[in-house]
């Protein structure tokens, strides 16, 4: 079995397993209770905010966990959109965004806002002049994504924010692949919030955060009793919060050797692909890119056929998002990058992760392209 | 030693189920929307637990929907049928005693200019069938009723209320949090429309629940993107929780009224130890009445706060009331709602068992409760 699909999901780190279970088991209290006993889950979500603020470089009281990047997504725009309407309609985003905006943006379409989604050039880069161009009076809200989930791009949000900042508009990025990954800074990169999600870094699934810049106004999503400050309530997936700080201080402390690591895994990749298979384009920008993601359009090969052949050979990689990933429709974001339908269909993305070898990359490069002979031949 | 009386809370994990989640984590790790077979296994173990909780409830798995938590359920439950029916009217109805996270709801939802009656209780905490009657109108879209109170423990007349909800085309929404894999019901045979659950509250975990929605009803989603929950909930899929829940509710399947006869006589248990002091009055419906896991009683000239934390000394958790609201040092709105003395509402405590409890946990909280009572009493200043 070779697991090649890291963006859709990691495997939880031993170590953060190791933590979680004794919220399972020993502290298992309620953190709103009033009694001692409690205390323990009260400091160990006081705790997993701060290595998470630490992350991003933001403030504990700016952190606010949610139950993934879904829903961290839908709380910013939503939120935004719901505390600032009588500021005004418009909200500017991109053809790019996971789903998760993506919807919410089209939703909001529906209630009243109007949206911009910006176009992307070849690579999957935003230009920072479209924004200037697209921001009216209206705009209350700019939603980009900090690096791309398909094709790895990484948006120059530093850029995005000044230009959001001098606006005064609110910017939010969903960080979901880039958090764990490459570094963030909430202040240098002027991002007023900003998701992520734990499950994209070794951390447990069914949990994520919004980060929240100070005196932000914005609305809650989810109502009912007084946890995340009033502004999310729910009781807390203690051990859920416990796995997600335990995993990120772990992503962050590995941070530079595991990038290079997978760089280089990645390099030899993309290397060995190229060499052994004609016909090949790589997805995405060349060098402003996440370590861990390929996505290669081969000519005259539906993705979906050689996918399945490859999970026969027990090789697992995907078409794109994990979420669409069911659905028979070419990306949305190859199509807005300028790759017609065709070669969206013939693109898959391998995703690789902490936990790959480099043993596997030449086996899964040697099965691709036996397959890829096969197919092309038949 | 420790010994933990406020299930109604949370619960401890079931410890046959810790290895369950592990396996989620270390193995089974897909994404359930991948299409590889990483992928596949992680659907599979989606459904199983889908059919483990409608087998409970005795509907159909496609009538499961997994959510974070009973907050979410309820909340989904509300804005998700009205936003989905918008046409029903804008006349909603709840009750006085129901959980922060439907109250909340509905107040923010008379915000949004919806019309909200609440209705008020009985000092057992029974809502009365005729009031409803009286106040359900033409424009009424949902009614929203919870099947156990979280303090006190009423088992509201659902079956009664759907019936008239059925009869005015009225949509029923149950959060039946405290009440699923603790009483035995059929969600059909109850005529429920709409029904909330929550892992953690039957042995499972944290930040994990579901919806139960009937085929015939539609719903809006509040968080979209990746369509999972077939569109009705995006996310990736709390894989642990939703292992947790399902394993949760398959222990719990056909041992519904053995754990509640448990669970009685632990509290029955409980109240005849305590014969022997006085000044206390059980809130609520009280033993055999109220749901078998929640007993709430007040003792006179004490602080219920006061009361919990003498307790802690001795290693025996109890709370105050919701733990939700424990925090803040306001009165409860539920005991409150039945029309007790503000002494009263001070005064009280809940005890709430699980099934792992044992007579003689009862029996040793019984007597810290009966040595610290007095003690405090003699001491506070009136
Ligand atoms: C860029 C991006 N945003 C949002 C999400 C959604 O996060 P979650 O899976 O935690 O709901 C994902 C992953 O699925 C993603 O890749
Ligand atoms: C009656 C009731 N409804 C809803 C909830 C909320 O569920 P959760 O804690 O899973 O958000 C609770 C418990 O907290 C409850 O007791």
């Amino acid at each position: 079995m070779i697991y090649l699909d890291n963006a859709a999901t990691t495997k939880v780190a031993p170590e953060v397993l190791k933590e979680m279970v004794s919220y399972y088991e020993e502290h298992y209290g309620n953190p709103s209770s009033i009694y001692y006993f409690s205390a323990a889950c009260r400091d160990a979500i006081d705790n997993a905010r701060q290595k998470v603020a630490r992350a991003i470089k933001a403030r504990p009281s700016e952190i606010f966990f949610t139950s993934g990047g879904s829903e961290a997504d839908n709380w910013a725009l939503k939120g935004i959109a719901s505390a600032l309407k009588y500021k005004g309609n418009h909200i500017i985003t991109t053809s790019i965004e996971h789903h998760a905006v993506l919807n919410v943006a089209r939703f909001l379409e529906g209630s009243g806002f109007r949206v911009t989604y910006l176009p992307v050039d070849k690579y999957g880069m935003v230009d920072p002049d479209d924004i200037k161009r697209a921001i009216s009076k209206d705009t209350i809200l700019i939603s980009i994504m900090y690096a791309n989930n398909e094709v790895g791009t990484v948006e120059p949000i530093r850029e995005i924010g000044r230009i959001a900042h001098e606006n005064g508009i609110y910017l939010h990025t969903d960080a979901v692949q880039a958090a764990g990954h490459i570094p963030i800074d909430v202040n240098e990169d002027m991002i007023d919030l900003l998701s992520i999600s734990a499950h994209k870094f070794y951390g447990p699934k069914g949990i994520g955060a919004l980060y929240i810049r100070e005196g932000t106004e914005i609305y809650p999503l989810i109502h009912g009793g007084g946890q995340e400050r009033n502004r999310r309530a729910g009781t807390e997936n203690v051990p859920g919060i416990v796995g997600m700080g335990c995993a990120i201080e772990l992503a962050l402390k590995g941070f530079d050797d595991e990038n290079e690591r997978i760089i280089y895994l990645r390099d030899r990749m993309i290397d060995k692909i190229f060499s052994s298979i004609s016909g090949v384009k790589l997805n995405g920008h060349p060098e402003k890119r996440l370590p861990g993601i390929i996505n290669i359009c081969i000519d005259g090969v539906s993705g979906d056929t050689l996918l399945l052949n490859l999970d026969m050979a027990g090789i697992y990689a995907s078409s794109g998002s994990a979420c669409t990933s069911g659905s028979l429709e070419p990306s949305h974001v190859l199509l807005a990058m300028g790759l017609t339908e065709e070669e969206a269909r013939s693109s898959i993305r391998f995703s690789l992760g902490r936990y790959n070898e480099i043993e596997e990359i030449y086996e899964a490069v040697e099965k691709l392209a036996e397959l890829v002979g096969r197919l092309r031949n038949s | 030693m420790e010994i933990y009386l406020d299930n109604s809370a949370t619960t401890r994990v079931r410890n046959e189920i810790i290895n369950d989640i592990v396996m989620v984590i270390t193995e089974n790790y897909g994404n359930p929307s991948s299409l590889h077979h990483k992928g596949f296994k992680a659907e599979k173990i989606l459904n199983y637990s889908r059919e483990m909780i409608a087998r409970l409830l005795k509907c159909s798995p496609e009538e499961i929907y997994f959510t974070s938590g009973g907050t979410e359920s309820n909340n989904l439950a509300i804005r998700g049928y009205l936003k989905a029916n918008r046409r029903k009217g804008n006349h909603i109805i709840t009750t006085a005693i129901e959980h922060p996270s439907v109250s909340n709801t509905f107040l923010d939802l008379k915000k949004d200019g919806y019309n909200v009656d609440i209705l008020p209780v009985n000092p057992m905490g029974y809502v009365n069938i005729d009031d409803i009657k009286r106040i359900i109108t033409e424009e009424t879209a949902l009614i929203s009723i919870m099947m156990v109170n979280n303090e006190i423990g009423t088992i509201e007349p659902i079956k009664e209320i759907s019936a008239i909800a059925k009869e005015k085309g009225v949509a029923l929404h149950v959060d039946a949090v405290q009440g699923f894999g603790k009483l035995d019901f059929d969600v059909k045979e109850y005529g429920i429309d709409m029904l909330s659950l929550s892992g953690h509250k039957i042995y499972g975990l944290k930040g994990s629940g579901a919806l139960y929605v009937g085929r015939d009803i539609k719903i809006a989603p509040i968080l979209t993107g990746g369509g999972q929950e077939r569109d009705i909930r995006s996310g990736t899929e709390n894989m642990p929780g939703i292992i947790a829940l399902g394993k949760a509710a398959e222990l719990l399947f056909g041992k519904i009224d053995e754990n509640a006869r448990f669970m009685y006589e632990l509290k029955k248990k409980l109240v005849d130890e305590l014969k022997e002091l006085d000044g206390w009055s059980i809130n609520g419906p009280g033993l055999n009445e109220a749901a078998p896991h929640i007993l709430n009683i007040s003792f006179s000239g004490i602080r219920g706060e006061v009361l919990v934390h003498s307790l802690e000394e001795y290693g025996i958790y109890v709370s105050t009331g919701s733990a939700c609201s424990s925090k803040h040092h306001s009165e409860s709105p539920v005991l409150k709602a039945l029309g007790l003395k503000p002494n009263a509402i001070q005064g009280a405590i809940r005890i709430s068992f699980s099934i792992f409890n044992t007579e003689e946990e009862v029996v040793k909280a019984a007597e810290a409760i009966k040595k610290i009572v007095p003690e405090l009493r003699k001491y506070t200043r009136r």
